[in-house]
C-alpha cells in the first residue's frame, strides 16, 4: 500500500504532522489524518497540547533574535577590532 | 564562589541574541539595536580590565548595555532640544466631543503586568534555548522566531527536509520539557 493512501498514522508520523502544523506547513489531508490519529490516541492528545501551548509561549513572548547575517556582521566588526587590539 | 572568567571570543555565539533581544525591547528599532550591541562589546573590551569576576559576564555586559541605552536616549533628546509637552486632552477635530472619562486608564487593563510576565518569559525562554545543541538551537530560532520557509533554512544550512522535521521535533521536545520545569 503506497504511503499516501493510508488513513491511519503512527505515532512517529502523528508527532511529524503536528509538529508541521504548528508552523502551518501541513496539508489539509494531512490534518484531517492528524485528527483522526488524535481522537484515538491519548499520547499524542497530550503531545500534541503541549506543542501548541509551547507555540502560544513562544509568540507571546515576543523574541527578538539576530538573524544569521547580522550576527556574521557583528561578529566580522568584533574580530576587527580584537584584532586591532592585540 | 568561583571567580567568573572572561574570553571575549565566545562572546558573540553567547551573548549577542540575548543582548539584542534585551535592547529591542527598549529601542523598537532593529538597527539601533545593533549598533547598541556592538557599542557594548566594544566597551566591554576596552574596560576588561576592570572586570572582577563577582558577576557573570552576560551580567556585566548587561550592565554595560544598560548605560548604553540610556546614553542612547539622552543624545536623540538632546538633539531635539527639548522634550514637547502637550496637555491638551484634545486637540484634533477628529476625536472633537469625546468625554476625558472614557480615556482614563481602564482598570481592567493589564498589559503592564503582562508585559511583565512577557518579559520573564523571555528570560525563561531565552535559558532554555541556550541549553539545546547549537546546531538545534539554530534551526529552532530560525523557524519558529524568524519564520524562514523550510526550504530557505534547509539551502543555507545544507539538510534535507525531514532531517529538519527531526531537529525541530528534538529540539521541541526538550524547550517544552525545560520550560515545564522552570515556567508553568
Amino acid at each position: 500500500m503506497s504511503k499516501k493512501k493510508k488513513i491511519l498514522l503512527n505515532c512517529t508520523d502523528a508527532n511529524h504532522t503536528c509538529n508541521k502544523s504548528q508552523y502551518n506547513d501541513a496539508s489539509f489531508w494531512e490534518k484531517m489524518k492528524l485528527s483522526l490519529h488524535l481522537l484515538y490516541c491519548r499520547a499524542c492528545r497530550k503531545y500534541s497540547s503541549n506543542n501548541a501551548k509551547l507555540t502560544k509561549v513562544m509568540t507571546e513572548s515576543n523574541l527578538e533574535f539576530l538573524k544569521t547575517s547580522e550576527k556574521e556582521n557583528l561578529k566580522k566588526n568584533f574580530n576587527d577590532e580584537l584584532a586591532r587590539r592585540n | 564562589m568561583a571567580n567568573h572568567q572572561i574570553n571575549p571570543n565566545k562572546w558573540i555565539d553567547l551573548y549577542s541574541d540575548y543582548l539584542f533581544n534585551y535592547t529591542i525591547t527598549r529601542v523598537k528599532d532593529r538597527d539601533t539595536a545593533q549598533d547598541l550591541v556592538q557599542d557594548t562589546f566594544f566597551a566591554g573590551l576596552k574596560s576588561m580590565k576592570n572586570f572582577k569576576g563577582e558577576a557573570s559576564e552576560r551580567t556585566w555586559l548587561i550592565s554595560i548595555l544598560k548605560r548604553k541605552i540610556i546614553d542612547h536616549y539622552r543624545k536623540i533628546n538632546s538633539k531635539k532640544g527639548k522634550a514637547e509637552v502637550r496637555i491638551n486632552f484634545n486637540n484634533d477635530s477628529e476625536n472633537e466631543g469625546d468625554w476625558i472619562e472614557q480615556r482614563v486608564a481602564d482598570p481592567f487593563d493589564k498589559t503592564a503586568e503582562n508585559n511583565l510576565e512577557n518579559t520573564e518569559l523571555g528570560i525563561a525562554i531565552h535559558n532554555c534555548i541556550s541549553k539545546l545543541p547549537e546546531k538545534q538551537a539554530q534551526v529552532f530560532k530560525m523557524k519558529t522566531i524568524l519564520g524562514y520557509d523550510t526550504d530557505a533554512i534547509c539551502n543555507e544550512l545544507n539538510i534535507t527536509a525531514s532531517n529538519l522535521w527531526v531537529i525541530i521535533h528534538r529540539a521541541r521536545t526538550q524547550l517544552a520539557s525545560c520550560l515545564e520545569k522552570n515556567w508553568f
